[in-house]
């Protein structure tokens, strides 16, 4: 059914008319722009869609467009502010957690949602909280010792 | 006659002249060279701008592999320029010189040196233009960071102000390159170019490029390789209002938006005839055998069948593996759009001059029309594209829809064509008839491959009598047709990996006949000192304490040679659940001698991601199949490793700055499979001869010990 829906973007009102069962994911890309969320699979098994809703980390290629009206969506383009990286994404390129980077941004992103969750957690947390997100080109440890060193830089970064 | 340039250049006088071309921001390098060989003219690597930045044209792609910090680094090397002011730019037809593909780890051994002799001879161009310039002989001038220098006369002039954005157009034969004592970025960690792009998300991938009214484009694909259409009625996805469009055998459908398009697809209705049978995932290995092509030889010394008679015992082996999937996470993805009668392809691939005489050919258009551009690759793995057709087929549909559409079109595949239509590793059966002496010797090696093919095939250890034969492939044309019941092709360190599997397994299977420590028994049979080197560095480093396997501590090792030219060796530990049959890897140790590293963390970042990657072809990973339908379509049907799975790393590069580059994006996955096999033996001592060693392969091989 054709419906608009609103919520905010990035920190910003956005609205958008649309089917609502269409995935979040294509709406984002397609009908908003925002090409940061990436299709890696459309059936939730690999994390490269991954967006936050209210400091959730959702599948966007698995989460139908009504279930964001009235919600806070953050994807990867709203991170950092002022053009200043977060430290999320600082401590990525200072450990180099990536190589092709098509998985990236969803894998800073369910770091952010982890960290938001809990700002110091421990190695093996941080394992089983990003197990869910594929890497194809084998960065793992990176990421995590990015996430970890992140972790101590968080506050008052919230988005 | 008409002069021609190299005629200029053949006088050999000291004047130059610049030709008439724009500035770099209007994208007008030298034209990019026709037949296929690297342009010898160093204007086609290089720019230097009014700007002061200098761009550098390569027709390498990077998908991850940090191919644009390493050459961005030997390209500001040589030119002595700073790295900061130079900007890449990969794989576009028209701007790069020609490239013959991303892959084999070559983009270092060998495109490295030939940009850094376009730098060297850009340089001394230079150099020599200053010293006219400044009226001083070159012996005296310094360059450092693109400002050349008089100290005599405390004058100085920039590269800039010499080249005031043009074309260079003097050359000099027979520049030599600088030694490695004169490196100043070469052999050192660079920063990545772009990595704030990429965390941030503005990196564009193919499927983020959009052109004004381009349609995404859903093809209907047959159920199993070789089914044939029978019926097909698009009716309910035309009275959805989707566009249907048939072009060369394809049928799509189309939308502006990918998801209505996907739900347009589900609306059609297709019949089709099955393939005729063919094997199945477990028939498969006797299939590979029968329909081999004739064996060729890949090397013989001495006589197997002589040394056998010195041998107290003969041990025979095979060992297996399966097909499996490049599984980069960007899918094949490519934009076709057509202006003023020329078509102009996005495409993620590794070759994007090959992609460029494939969708000439489907369109029967001359390849001077078809431009290609390859934006950031999400993954490629040799799944992208060399010499294998099927490896940049979706530019070839995005061409074919986007001409019989009128409108730019939109192909990605998603996750099934993916698991479909990748170019597999083939599966491969390996034979080794071996004779060992009284004394613990190996005398005698005989050795078989059937599908993977001939690299690294060779054993590096000194057996006094050997021969090794190789049917069948992973190239193109090496296989007859029905020998595999789907396309195969390069995956990362091909046939090394399979070979280096076979070969490492069955040293360790006679170091345990002889009784002998694995280290230790692979020290007895190599006199080749890189390859000694690494692995006694491993050991230190490791920590390995010599003891006859299985010794019940889970550890392992394999050493491994890639294109008989990188070396190295690799140690781990690992737990093994005998009820689950679960391996965990917990350390690995990986040392290699890669001859110069360009950018040594950039290497030690591909040895942790190959021995990652490595661990799904060794526990995980395999294609299952009956004829040409495949199961796998998802990552929940085909696991690869994830963060649980990573053990920790320690990789050592050793410092080699005087040899020559060798590739690193490959060789560090061709060890994992023999080097977990071995510490599984170690571990639990049963044997396991076939990949991926699955839980359920571990408790069938611990039932049956």
């Amino acid at each position: 059914m054709q419906r608009t829906i609103s919520f905010t973007l990035n920190g910003k009102p956005a609205r958008v008319t649309v089917d609502e069962e269409r995935m979040l994911l294509w709406v984002l890309r397609g009908d908003l722009g925002l090409t940061g969320a990436k299709f890696g699979c459309g059936t939730a098994d690999c994390g490269a869609c991954t967006v936050i809703v209210n400091n959730e980390a959702v599948r966007s290629c698995s989460t139908p467009v009504k279930d964001i009206a009235g919600k806070r969506v953050l994807t990867i383009e709203g991170l950092g502010q002022d053009g200043k990286l977060h430290p999320i994404q600082e401590a990525f390129v200072k450990h180099h957690a990536f190589q092709c980077g098509f998985c990236t941004p969803g894998m800073v992103l369910n770091a952010y949602a982890l960290l938001l969750k809990n700002p110091r957690p421990g190695p093996e947390e941080i394992v089983r909280s990003m197990d869910g997100n594929l890497c194809r080109c084998g960065s793992h440890n990176r990421i995590v010792a990015a996430i970890a060193e992140a972790s101590d830089g968080m506050k008052g970064v919230t988005r | 006659m008409k002069p021609t340039r190299r005629d200029f250049l053949a006088t050999g006088t000291g004047l130059f002249v610049f030709c008439q071309a724009g500035p770099l921001d209007a994208q007008q390098p030298a034209p990019a060279a026709r037949r296929p060989s690297y342009p010898t003219d160093f204007n086609a690597y290089l720019r230097i701008g009014a700007d002061g930045r200098v761009a550098c044209f390569v027709g390498k792609v990077d998908m991850g592999q940090g191919e644009m910090t390493a050459l961005a680094q030997c390209l500001a090397d040589e030119l002595d320029v700073a790295y900061d002011t130079v900007d890449m730019l990969m794989g576009n037809t028209e701007l790069c010189p020609w490239d013959g593909g991303t892959g084999s780890s070559n983009c270092i051994q060998a495109f490295s040196l030939i940009l850094r002799r376009a730098a060297a001879e850009a340089r001394a161009v230079l150099l020599q233009m200053a010293a006219e310039q400044l009226q001083a002989p070159v012996e005296r001038l310094k360059v450092d960071a693109g400002v050349v220098t008089d100290p005599a006369q405390n004058k100085r002039i920039s590269y800039t102000e010499m080249v005031q954005g043009k074309r260079i157009e003097r050359h000099l034969g027979n520049v030599p390159l600088k030694s490695a004592a004169d490196f100043r970025l070469i052999g050192r960690a660079q920063p990545w170019k772009g990595a704030a792009d990429v965390v941030t998300g503005r990196t564009k991938y193919t499927g983020d490029i959009s052109v004004p009214g381009m349609l995404c484009a859903r093809i209907l694909r047959p159920p199993a390789h070789g089914a044939t259409l029978k019926s097909v009625d698009t009716s309910a996805a035309e009275k959805a209002g989707a566009r249907v469009v048939r072009a060369d055998g394809l049928i799509a459908v189309l939308d502006e938006r990918r998801d209505v398009a996907d739900a347009a697809l589900r609306l059609v209705k297709a019949e089709y005839d099955p393939p005729p049978e063919g094997p199945n995932d477990r028939t498969i290995y006797d299939h590979l055998v029968k329909t081999a092509p004739p064996a060729t030889l890949v090397g013989q010394k001495g006589d197997p069948a002589e040394g056998e008679k010195l041998a107290a015992q003969i041990v025979e082996e095979t060992y297996l593996n399966a097909y499996v999937a490049h599984a980069p996470i960007e899918t094949h993805s490519a934009v076709a759009a057509f202006e003023d009668g020329k078509v102009t392809i996005w495409a993620s691939s590794q070759s994007p001059f090959q992609v460029r005489q494939l969708v000439a050919e489907g369109l029967g258009v001359s390849q001077e029309s078809v431009r290609v551009i390859t934006p950031m690759v999400g993954g490629g793995f040799g799944g992208k594209g060399l010499t294998i057709r099927s490896s940049a087929w979706q530019a070839h549909e995005a061409a074919l829809l986007a001409r019989a559409a009128g409108k730019p079109v939109q192909v990605v595949w998603d996750r099934a064509e993916e698991f479909f239509y990748t170019n597999f590793r083939p599966a491969a059966v390996v034979k080794i008839r071996s004779g060992l002496s009284g004394e613990g010797k190996i005398v005698s090696w005989l050795y078989q491959v059937w599908g993977a093919g001939n690299r690294d095939a060779i054993s590096v250890y000194d057996i006094p009598n050997q021969r090794t034969t190789s049917a069948g492939g992973w190239t193109e044309g090496a296989n007859p047709p029905g020998m595999h019941p789907f396309g195969v092709g390069p995956w990362r360190g091909p046939s090394a990996n399979t070979n280096t599997f076979a070969r490492e397994s069955h040293l360790d299977v006679l170091a345990a006949k002889a009784g002998v420590d694995p280290v230790e028994f692979r020290l007895n049979h190599l006199t080749d000192p890189p390859l000694r080197r690494v692995l006694e560095t491993a050991a230190t480093k490791f920590g390995w304490k010599p003891n006859k396997a299985p010794g019940g501590r889970g550890v392992g090792m394999a050493c491994g040679t890639y294109k008989n030219e990188s070396r190295m060796a690799t140690m781990v530990e690992v737990a093994v659940d005998k009820r689950t049959g679960h391996v965990q890897v917990k350390h690995v140790v990986c040392v290699m001698d890669l001859g110069l590293a360009a950018n040594p963390e950039g290497c030690q970042r591909q040895l942790e991601g190959g021995i990652v990657m490595g661990l799904g072809y060794t526990l995980s990973e395999e294609i299952h199949f009956n004829g040409g339908a495949i199961r796998e379509r998802s990552f929940d049907d085909y696991p690869i490793p994830r963060f649980s799975w990573a053990p920790k790393i320690e990789t050592i590069v050793l410092d080699n700055p005087t040899a020559p580059p060798l590739g690193c994006g490959e060789p560090p996955v061709i060890t994992v499979g023999a080097l977990i096999a071995n510490a599984i033996f170690d571990a639990i001592g049963v044997r396991l001869r076939q990949l991926p060693m699955t839980p359920e392969r571990v408790r069938a091989a611990v039932q049956g010990a």
